[in-house]
């Protein structure tokens, strides 16, 4: 009897439904025993990506550490909107520093719990793009090329949300900020080289590297747990759509960041040693328009004064993404994240 | 037992005894013998259990610290100058999260022009931020200060910051008595931190706190600065009674009973103006020295009663506040407020130049003859500003003034002592 594999997204909304897994591989979210680490009750926007990400990629460090967990943040949103006292959301062991020195300070927890014996208590470090690619990097290379155990996780939502949605080193090209305004010849952010994080990360050579959306949670859960396989270094750097920031409606969340994968223009794979290892098909690919025009940062390139040149510009940036990590179905060896690219 | 011995090898080897469990630094003159020593004890198994971390810069060292001091490890850094300043948010943020980290401050001059040589401007830089600040006089107090401070954080949950003078302390080679493990044992008890990121008992710590309660954590640190004054005199005589000398405490008097005259200083620079003061005492005048080991806390109460009968303070500072003057003359002012009191400023020893006896006693001379103006800079080359002043008025393009004063002063032995 010829037999055909299970593809989730036969679901039909190309949601991975939790029904189709097995218990034990169903979420953590949905788990009445989650720890709830970042609970409700927190001042975060309707429909915050990044409080999403967190909640997700926090309950399930938590789990592969059986509770035994520490987390490091960097000023930001998610410290601002998770901690006004004394309605702290947190529940889990919490420490805020400062904006640029979160995975520093992780180091000092891995440190310290090194010194005491208390190696199966692990730490998390966390930031938003800004505390991580731009002020945060010198402490993140840093932690990377002494490989300490930390894992540290970027939630990115390509600009400074906290003090009011500024460039970042993140932000892409055109995408309006309020230093980037949609004016002049090149409205929005330059077309710059950008700072591809998940590749300089790779580039120190540390055990584990992965990209993720909170349009995948499955995967997202699957890499936080697969990082905490490992001691030293490990980056995860997520995707997550920002509704203020980007002007996207915040029942919307989930989608504009699918859009970002399936249209390639955020790939998300996973990298182990330095070397890419997975990537997650695109299963229906989309034109970068589709992402952007749900987006009211993009609003300047569409319209009657549109500008398709610029559109097609950022459409050449997820064809080359697509060619690079073969992201199409038919490119990639393997249809699940588990899986090999070529 | 005295050894000839290196001042910052003598504080590495009394950090080590400490018990130190992280120790995370990054490298700058005149600090690096300390922490180069305490890496290869750690290296070598000598003192151990303890991480030592070697990072990429002194804002991640103090970072790592802070991480390790809320994970509940007793940490230690060491900086001076620039390192201070590039660290420097991250050291307002160790007090006001009230971690009782241990740092020394080999203090040295901040640029431009850049100099590495000793002088206070950067111990002055933090001088609000919270942190205990207390100076060494000597290599051999240097060393006792920084079992006192382990011992003075942990009580307090407040950082402490021993500044010991660079390169005059720090790479003086002398008799140093480093006290024994036991003795250091029992002195200073295990680190119990109030606070502690334990994942069995899960606490925020960091949080975002507004306008409702940000005057009454800051208040609280004020109060717990001012529980520091009374402890440091208690810690500096248990410490006499468990090693048997004198070291610490909030001030040192010197011939200060009947003294007119009375000269006040941080740090090393204090055993000169004892010569100085002998010597002019010789000459009859009645001069007196006090020198402030607690810089932060300020021991208001203790200074205006060690100055009380003095007719006139003589500030000698080795840093101060351009476009006002002294900084600690301020706070010796504030702390006396006496109208009939003369307080002067004599600012000495900027980059390193020399304070002689000499100068010194010359400028006390000055003083008891009411020569002495409010502010001065002791052995200025005026020669040397008007000079510069000319050129500045000639022409627009004069360039940069450190290359042109040193282009006029020629080659000459830098004024280093
Ligand atoms: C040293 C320093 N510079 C600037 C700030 C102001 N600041 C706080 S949060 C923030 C932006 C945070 O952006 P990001 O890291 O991307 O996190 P997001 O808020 O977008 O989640 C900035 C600029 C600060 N707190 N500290
Ligand atoms: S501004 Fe953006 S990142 Fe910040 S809380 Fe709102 S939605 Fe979340
Ligand atoms: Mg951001």
């Amino acid at each position: 009897m010829t037999s055909q594999p299970v593809r989730f997204y036969q679901v039909g909304s190309f949601a991975v439904g939790n029904r189709l897994f097995d218990k034990e591989n169903r979420t953590v979210q949905s788990d009445p025993h989650r720890s709830n680490s970042l609970d409700s009750g927190h001042r975060a926007c309707q429909g915050c990506g990044e409080a999403l990400g967190a909640r997700y990629a926090l309950d399930a460090a938590m789990r592969a550490t059986g509770g035994q967990l520490i987390a490091v943040n960097a000023t930001g949103c998610l410290e601002v909107f998770s901690t006004p006292y004394p309605e702290t959301s947190w529940r889990v062991a919490w420490l805020h520093s400062l904006f640029a020195n979160a995975p520093a300070v992780a180091t000092g927890v891995a440190a310290a719990l090194k010194v005491k014996g208390m190696q199966d208590v692990r730490v998390v470090g966390q930031a938003g793009d800004g505390g991580t690619v731009d002020i945060g990097f010198g402490c993140l290379s840093g932690m990377f090329e002494r490989n300490d155990d930390v894992l540290f996780i970027c939630y990115d939502n390509e600009a400074y949300m906290n003090t009011g949605v500024q460039r970042s080193g993140a932000t892409p090209p055109a995408a309006r900020t309020a230093t980037t305004e949609a004016v002049g010849a090149e409205p929005g952010n330059v077309f710059g080289q950008g700072k591809d994080l998940p590749r300089l990360a790779m580039a120190h050579g540390i055990d584990y590297v992965a990209t993720a959306t909170v349009a995948d949670l499955h995967d997202l859960e699957a890499k936080v747990e697969r990082a905490m396989q490992f001691h030293g270094a490990r980056y995860l750097h997520i995707l997550v759509p920002c509704p203020l920031g980007w002007g996207s409606a915040p029942n919307d969340t989930i989608r504009v960041a699918r859009l970002a994968a399936e249209s390639g223009i955020f790939p998300v794979f996973e990298a182990e040693h330095g070397e890419v290892t997975a990537v997650s098909p695109i299963r229906h690919r989309e034109p970068v328009e589709s992402y952007l025009s749900l987006q009211s940062r993009y609003a300047h390139l569409f319209g009657e004064h549109g500008r398709p040149d610029i559109v097609a510009r950022i459409q050449a940036i997820a064809d080359h993404n697509i060619s690079t990590y073969g992201l199409l179905e038919e490119q990639a060896v393997g249809t699940g994240s588990n899986e090999t690219s070529p | 037992m005295l050894r000839q011995i290196e001042g910052s090898r003598a504080v590495a080897e009394t950090v080590a005894r400490c018990r130190p469990e992280v120790v995370c630094a990054y490298p700058i003159s005149p600090q690096t013998h300390i922490i180069e020593a305490i890496g290869a004890m750690v290296k070598s198994g000598q003192l151990s259990p303890c991480e030592f971390i070697n990072v990429e810069s002194e804002f991640a060292a103090m970072s790592v610290s802070i991480g390790a001091s809320a994970t509940g490890a007793r940490a230690y850094t060491a900086t001076a100058s620039q390192g201070l300043l590039f660290m420097i948010e991250a050291v307002y943020n160790a007090a006001g999260l009230g971690l009782p980290i241990v740092m020394t401050l080999a203090n040295r001059a901040i640029g431009a022009p850049i100099n590495i040589w000793n002088d206070h401007s950067d111990a002055m830089a933090v001088r609000d931020s919270g942190w205990i600040q207390l100076f060494a006089e000597t290599n051999q107090e240097a060393v006792d200060l920084h079992i006192q401070a382990f011992q003075l954080a942990e009580e307090l949950s407040l950082p402490v910051m021993v500044c010991m003078d660079g390169f005059i302390l720090t790479h003086a080679v002398e008799g140093i008595d480093v006290p024994d493990q036991s003795d250091v044992d029992a002195f200073l008890p295990p680190y119990e931190p109030r606070q502690v990121l334990d994942p069995s008992d899960p606490i925020s710590i960091g949080a975002m706190v507004g306008p409702e309660a940000f005057e009454e954590v800051r208040y609280l640190s004020h109060l717990r600065q001012l529980d520091a004054l009374e402890r440091i005199p208690v810690l500096a005589g248990e410490f006499t009674e468990s090693f048997g000398r004198e070291s610490g405490g909030l001030l040192h008097c010197y011939r200060t009973e009947d003294a007119e005259t009375i000269v006040v200083a941080l740090g090393s620079v204090l055993g000169t103006i004892k010569d100085a003061a002998d010597a002019r005492r010789a000459m009859g005048e009645r001069v007196g020295v006090v020198g402030i080991t607690s810089f932060r806390p300020f021991p208001h109460d203790a200074v205006r009663s060690a100055l009380s009968r003095a007719r006139r303070v003589v500030v000698v500072e080795k840093a101060f506040s351009v476009g006002f003057g002294g900084v600690l003359s301020t706070d010796i002012a504030m702390a006396t407020h006496d109208d009939d009191l003369t307080i002067h400023t004599v600012v000495a020893g900027l980059g390193g130049r020399a304070i002689t006896q000499h100068s010194l006693e010359g400028m006390l001379v000055d003083a008891t003859n009411g020569r002495l103006e409010r502010l001065t800079f002791l052995d200025l080359d005026h020669g040397i500003i008007e000079r510069e002043r000319d050129r500045m008025t000639a022409t627009r393009r004069s360039g940069p003034s450190a290359e042109n004063i040193l282009r006029d002063l020629g080659t000459v032995a830098s004024r280093i002592g």
